[in-house]
């Protein structure tokens, strides 16, 4: 530092001044992560503690219980929410996908492709009740029964548009060279599209399904008014369906303890689920990058 | 700039062009222009930035098609066939006339399907088959050598020098009559300019070569040709040599000598 002070003062002030705003804006970033993280910790704390007390071998083979039982589990709810979710990532990845192509391959610079544009990003920040209300109306009401299948349609609306969202920003990322380059040598361009952009966008496209799949896997209220619940196994998903999420949502209200245990495994449960998704994501997009 | 430029050229010309006018939405980017590119000699363009050199390369190969605000009037004739013609397939040019940009683009694969990715669009080989085409490519681009062991790794995992090699293969496995060179070793080292530069050399026995390049002395290194471009019109053109020690034109000298550009 002795070499410094040979400085023009007038300079060390200056720098002395950028290090003190420097100090400042650390300190208040670090406040700020710390507050975030410090509410995170405290949530994953308690679902551990509260769940672990709750799970037993028989959450995952016996059924949702009467109130005051001695005995029951989750099966139903785990069997479910699995059978739902899945479906519905089935039928909304494909359809998310090549939506998410056109925008980004096909559809760039037309009136289509923006109004598309458009109204996914509304479908995308609409709140979950809403796409549940719809499905209520267009599809219980008409049957005049809560279904399974009204559960997967729900969800899979919900899958849709992240999916599509996630697929046209990879593919965008895809630098222009690189089509350049495969159209070059003669390729056709659906080929171009499914050999070379969407291979070189796969990790971020795969991403984007599995954080689709964790954010419905925790969805309550698109369930609520079509697949309802149901006390019983069923595989039919023509009848009410229980999931983990509608289930945490009646037991947790109830008076009953044996209800609030189950509820809490289901929540460990779920909040496991969702991190392993999390992670397996971030280990795909890593290896890519 | 008027159009009787290419009269210094005597030998059989391979690529035509006639009247090429080129825009980029309204904007006049290439002014009537007129060449013969000779077949099997390397021709560069050369010129300062924004001369429309880049441009005019991409004609050839139909390649400003992805991009619906830009379009060209007049012929570019490939053989006598005129490559504008909407009704050749963009396809069947592409395969005849291969491009290799100025980036490094190694394709989201192994160093082998990199190679036969291109081959499979227009050719059914057997497996024995395309592992000599495959081979053939890499020895022909100089790269044979440093990859014969990892053909399954991915192509991304090469420096920028053999990536763009690799790139070169990738265009003549195909079996192109032309090669277009867009600035090939603007993001390569001395000495992987030098290996590219070299092989530049050994393609012209079998190709046509044109190359766009910012840097003169390259030019001066691997071309036959020269064509001088300034504002989108050609202002010269001629044998190498010929440009480059005794310009015709004001302009050209200027911009040789560095006074310009």
């Amino acid at each position: 530092m002795t070499s410094l002070t040979s400085l023009d003062p007038g300079r060390l002030a200056m720098h002395r001044k950028r290090k003190r705003v420097n100090v400042v804006a650390l300190a208040l970033s670090l406040g700020a992560m710390a507050f975030g993280v410090f509410w995170l910790i405290w949530i994953l704390f308690e679902t551990v503690h509260l769940g672990l007390g709750g799970l037993s071998w028989q959450v995952f083979t016996e059924m949702t219980p009467p109130p005051q039982a001695e005995t029951g589990g989750l099966a139903n709810a785990i069997y479910g929410s699995l059978m739902m979710v899945g479906l519905a990532t089935l039928i909304g990845t494909p359809i998310g996908i090549m939506a998410g192509i056109y925008l980004a391959e096909y559809g760039q610079r037309t009136w289509l492709g923006r109004t598309t544009q458009f109204i996914n990003d509304i479908l995308l920040s609409a709140p979950s009740i809403v796409i549940g209300l719809f499905i209520y109306a267009v599809v219980v009401s008409r049957f005049k029964s809560f279904s399974g299948w009204a559960g997967v349609l729900a969800l899979a609306l919900i899958v849709i548009p992240v999916v599509i969202r996630t697929t046209e920003n990879m593919l965008s990322l895809v630098p222009n060279a690189l089509r350049e380059a495969a159209y070059a040598l003669g390729t056709p361009k659906w080929k171009v599209i499914l050999s070379i952009t969407l291979k070189a966008a796969r990790a971020g496209v795969v991403t984007g399904v599995l954080l689709a799949l964790a954010r419905v896997s925790g969805e309550t209220a698109p369930l609520l008014f079509t697949a309802l619940s149901n006390q019983f196994w069923t595989s039919n998903l023509g009848e009410p369906m229980a999931s983990l999420p509608v289930t945490i949502f009646k037991f947790a209200m109830s008076p009953y303890e044996n209800w609030q245990q189950l509820a809490w495994a289901g929540v460990f449960l779920i909040t496991l689920g969702v991190l392993a998704l999390n992670i397996l994501a971030r280990v795909l997009f890593r290896n890519k990058h | 700039m008027d159009a009787k430029v290419d009269l210094s050229v005597t030998e059989k010309s391979k690529i035509a062009v006639r009247d090429l006018n080129f825009y980029y939405g309204s904007f006049h980017a290439l002014k009537h222009i007129n060449l013969n590119i000779p077949e099997k000699k390397v021709t560069a363009f050369i010129g300062p930035s924004g001369c429309g050199k880049s441009t005019l390369l991409r004609t050839f190969n139909r390649m400003f098609e992805l991009y619906p605000e830009q379009r060209a009037e007049g012929e570019i004739l490939v053989d006598g066939e005129n490559v504008l013609d909407k009704r050749l397939d963009v396809s069947l040019i592409r395969a005849k006339v291969g491009m290799v940009f100025q980036k490094p683009t190694p394709f989201p694969m192994s160093i082998y399907d990199n190679i036969a990715f291109g081959v499979k669009l227009f050719e059914n080989l057997s497996r024995v088959e395309m592992d000599e085409r495959v081979e053939w490519a890499l020895k022909k681009s100089a790269l044979w050598n440093e990859v014969k062991d990892k053909l399954g790794q991915s192509g991304s995992g090469l420096s920028g020098g053999q990536q763009q090699r690799l790139c070169i293969a990738r265009g003549i496995a195909i079996k192109p009559e032309v090669l277009l060179l867009d600035e090939p070793c603007s993001a390569l080292d001395p000495i992987s300019t030098g290996k590219v530069e070299e092989l530049i050399h050994e393609l012209k026995s079998d190709y046509t070569v044109v190359i766009v390049t910012h840097n003169m002395q390259q030019a001066a290194r691997v071309s036959d040709y020269t064509a001088y471009m300034y504002l989108g019109d050609l202002i010269e053109f001629g044998p190498t040599r010929d440009l480059f020690m005794k310009p015709q034109k004001k302009d050209t000298e200027d911009y040789i000598t560095g006074r310009f550009g």
